[in-house]
């Protein structure tokens, strides 16, 4: 399809330059290049290791998937480990060569191909992690870890999306999850009743997106400078608070108060994935309403189009009389309460009590997972799911023992993101106006 | 992240000399003194509201509010004066080397908040969003060790080659963003995150390996030699039986703010970076390879940072443990922001958070109040510093670059 090109010298006539047919950009050949690392990956490492151990054609690989009580579970089953890799190894290559065939015609890779390979890579990796081991690969309870690490997250890329899709760069969702799960466990743990801490940690999260708001819209200070202040603020007054008032008297001021596990009748019997979901505390069925509420908020209704708007051109916005400072500022109050609730997660929903920089990181790997999903809120569920997963893999794999040391497969999630942002995502484009104090 | 809000952008707005009361009573020098009052007297507060003593008077203060105000007065007044006592001059110590020990003590934690916070002032003069001096700071840590450990050497060829192996691992581990961030155009808020995390990971993973596990435990590092090992900055002779910590990294930490300073005001470079990052188009436009400019930067201030870790390391009997970065990398982007990505500024801000350390320290130790104050203190006065019209607000000052009332009322009447 590509036209033929012809030198253009000084000499050459204008008239003799290729003309006719569109013109069309570079092929793109990122996403089969991608396919064929993941399929030679899986040949050569992990069937390739296997080959050099004695008995191979033996090995198998056992996967579970009982998980809690359920009226009827998939038993235990094996499969042979290195006859699997190398069938997911093919499909792989297919799934490549499909890939480059759509590419070269210039058409779109289907969303179903990623999930595809994705999901082969994935049990590619699983077998080869569990062959010839006596222990088993519990893949439902290696799920229902992996949303555990990716409620906090989910919620943190929600805020950052209301905000930053009004223009206002939030870095300080680590310091709103750290004063969400603060006071989601102190007033929990006052009032003995853990549904009342789940009242105060978006109350929390809203006062510092209010303060991000104020500075950034009334003194027109850096956004980028207040988040990471407010963080090392509430950072400070936390841990200030729980080594003097927590700590003096910890059976009133922290004493742990979980929530409890509502379980959805039917859909928490279906196998594998009906445990994961629906056999959950209330604060992961408002994170799916969240998700979903803002998916469809944001790109159907009046308040997403304004906030859109506030966020991309807000001269143009404030020409058709939107307010361009009020939405900012409650859409920051918003986000700041979306991300407190957030991190009511890291206490009264993981049964836990407050323990210094209890957030420990989340809210920056929230941010990265907003920006991977390139300030969507699906897109942003994905790649918080995708972080959660990896590092869940981790920590499995280390207990049920891996050829890999612990402290290489903890760099994991990390290294992974690394690839996403620079290889699959590279140049992505934040709403214009991000940061941006506006003025008339 | 946008461009267009760099930090540390003052304005230089025209001031007219009429008004050279109202410069001094509004400007940068008194709003960053009231700055401080305002955040001691938060952190007072909070003090206060946390003592025990001041729990038990408040129950009742309206029959005897007296209680009440002399326990927290007694509370505050302890806990700030522990942290003079710790941070500048301990007046209760009894030999002159115990009372001036603190204010060495504070200039010494503040050699790797210069130095890393130094690093940081650079990526953001460039527009770059450095959260990576953490990271840095280990790689940094590590190279830095082993050269310590491992080779034999002359004194001073092998401290330098290890001052050197610092400066390299930091700008390693600084590349990998700033080349990513050049060519694939990944935003270097993540990658510089993502790499902190592999930083702490990385480290763990060392110090299990041959060399760096001399003891079998894998928590720390066979001991640096004493060839490798800054020297004491104060020598016997001159204050005979001194116990100062203070090294010659601190002269490191003072040639680092004039390189600086002479990289971003006087080279060709520093225009570079200046210019990329006040405006990346006008740069580019102007024949400026702004990917080479983002990769250097992040070099630059990769190798600051992992001079940093050399103040840590190379101490007499010093090792590399997992916590050789502490929390320096984080607290030093509150430096960078508090001196305004200015050279002197961030060696001025290093210091005073120095002192912080050093006196929080002492505090913790014989109040009941933990060092977690200063970060409440720290983060209350850079939010005060970033918005001066706050700060007026709440002190009635007057804006040095408004222009006076009277004439504001004449544009007034002229505009009517």
């Amino acid at each position: 399809m590509t036209t033929p090109v012809v030198p253009v010298t000084a000499g050459t006539p204008v008239d003799d330059l290729p003309t006719g047919g569109p013109v069309l950009g570079r092929i793109s050949y990122r996403i089969p290049v991608i396919y064929a690392v993941l399929a030679a990956v899986s040949l050569l490492g992990l069937a390739g290791t296997l080959f050099r151990r004695d008995g191979v054609w033996g090995q198998s690989t056992e996967f579970q998937s009982r998980y809690g009580d359920q009226w009827f579970t998939i038993p235990n089953f094996s499969v042979p480990s290195l006859l699997s890799i190398i069938v997911l190894t093919v499909l792989m290559a297919g799934a490549a060569v499909y890939a480059y065939v759509l590419t070269a015609a210039r058409r779109t890779v289907p969303v179903w191909l990623h999930i595809v390979v994705g999901l082969s890579f994935v049990v590619a990796f699983l077998t080869w992690a569990g062959a010839g081991k006596t222990s088993v690969i519990p893949v439902t309870s290696l799920l229902a870890g992996a949303l555990a690490l990716s409620v906090p997250l989910i919620f943190g890329a929600m805020s950052g999306v209301v905000c930053e899709r009004s223009g206002i760069i939030n870095i300080a969702i680590e310091g709103q999850l750290l004063f969400g799960a603060f006071a989601a466990a102190v007033v929990a743990s006052l009032a003995t009743q853990p549904y009342l801490g789940l009242v105060a940690a978006p109350i929390a999260g809203a006062l510092v997106g209010a303060l991000l708001a104020w500075f950034a819209v009334r003194y027109h200070v850096n956004q980028i400078i207040i988040g990471v202040v407010l963080n090392t603020l509430v950072l400070g007054l936390t841990s200030f608070f729980f080594s003097t008032l927590l700590a003096d008297n910890r059976e009133t001021w922290n004493a742990r108060q979980p929530l409890g596990i509502i379980e959805i009748p039917l859909l928490s019997q279906i196998p594998i994935v009906g445990p994961v979901l629906f056999r959950q505390t209330i604060l992961v069925y408002l994170m799916y309403a969240t998700v979903i509420i803002l998916q469809v908020m944001l790109f159907r209704s009046r308040w997403g189009l304004r906030t859109r708007a506030v966020g991309e051109h807000p001269k143009a916005a404030d020409t058709v009389g939107i307010h361009v400072n009020k939405r900012r500022v409650w859409n920051s109050i918003l986000g700041g309460a979306i991300a407190g609730l957030g991190g009511a997660f890291f206490t009264i929903g993981s049964g836990l009590a407050f323990g210094r920089e209890m957030s420990a990181g989340n809210g920056f790997i929230a941010l990265a997972a907003m920006i991977l999903g390139r300030w969507n809120p699906t897109g942003a569920l994905v790649a918080a799911l995708l972080f959660g997963f990896s590092k869940n893999l981790g920590n499995v794999l280390g207990t049920i023992g891996s050829p890999m040391p612990s402290q290489i497969l903890a760099m994991l999630p990390y290294v992974i993101t690394i690839f996403a942002v620079a290889g699959l995502v590279g140049r992505v484009r934040a709403p214009a106006a991000e940061g941006v104090p506006y003025t008339k | 992240m946008s461009d267009s809000s760099t930090p540390g952008h003052a304005a230089t707005s025209p001031r007219t000399g009429s008004s050279v009361l109202r410069q001094i009573v509004g400007g940068d020098v008194v709003i960053s003194f009231l700055a401080v009052v305002i955040a001691l007297a938060i952190g007072g507060v909070l003090i206060a509201f946390a003592d025990e003593q001041v729990a038990t008077t408040v129950s009742y203060v309206f029959a005897r509010p007296s209680d009440f105000l002399a326990a927290s007065w007694e509370a505050v007044s302890e806990a700030y004066k522990a942290l003079f006592r710790g941070a500048v001059f301990d007046y209760e110590a009894d030999t002159l080397n115990r009372k001036v020990r603190p204010l060495t003590e504070s200039m010494t934690f503040a050699i790797p908040l210069i130095l890393a916070g130094l690093g940081i002032a650079v990526g953001f003069r460039a527009g770059l969003f450095n959260i990576g001096a953490q990271g840095q700071i280990i790689v940094g840590g590590i190279l830095a060790a082993y050269v310590g450990f491992a080779f034999d050497l002359p004194p001073v060829v092998h401290l330098l080659l290890c001052i050197l192996g610092g400066a390299l691992g930091g700008a390693f581990w600084g590349f990998i963003p700033g080349i990513l961030k050049a060519r694939t155009g990944a935003n270097e808020v993540i990658v510089t995150i993502m790499l902190n995390w592999i930083a702490v990971s990385l480290i763990a993973y060392v110090l299990t390996l041959g060399r760096f596990n001399a003891s079998g435990t894998g928590l720390r590092s066979p001991q640096i030699d004493s060839s490798a090992a800054y020297p004491p900055l104060i020598p016997d002779a001159l204050f005979p039986g001194n116990t100062f910590r203070l090294h010659w990294g601190f002269v490191v930490a003072i040639l680092a703010t004039i390189f600086v300073w002479w990289l971003l005001d006087r080279s060709t470079i520093g225009f570079e970076i200046r210019a990329a990052g006040a405006n990346p188009h006008a740069a580019r436009t102007a024949g400026m390879s702004v990917g080479r400019i983002t990769v250097l930067t992040m070099v630059i201030a990769g190798a600051l940072a992992g001079l940093a870790a050399t103040s840590q390391v190379l101490v007499g009997g010093g090792s590399l443990t997992a916590g050789v970065a502490a929390t320096y990398g984080f607290d030093a982007i509150t430096v960078a922001l508090l001196g305004r990505s200015r050279p002197l500024g961030t060696f001025l801000a290093g210091l005073l958070f120095g002192a912080f350390q050093a006196g929080g320290t002492l505090m913790q130790s014989v109040t009941p109040t933990p060092i977690d104050i200063v970060f409440v203190v720290q983060s209350v006065i850079v939010l005060l510093i970033a918005a001066p019209p706050l700060v007026r607000a709440i002190f009635r000052l007057p804006d040095p670059d408004a222009p006076p009332r009277a004439s504001r009322a004449a544009t007034k009447e002229a505009a009517a």
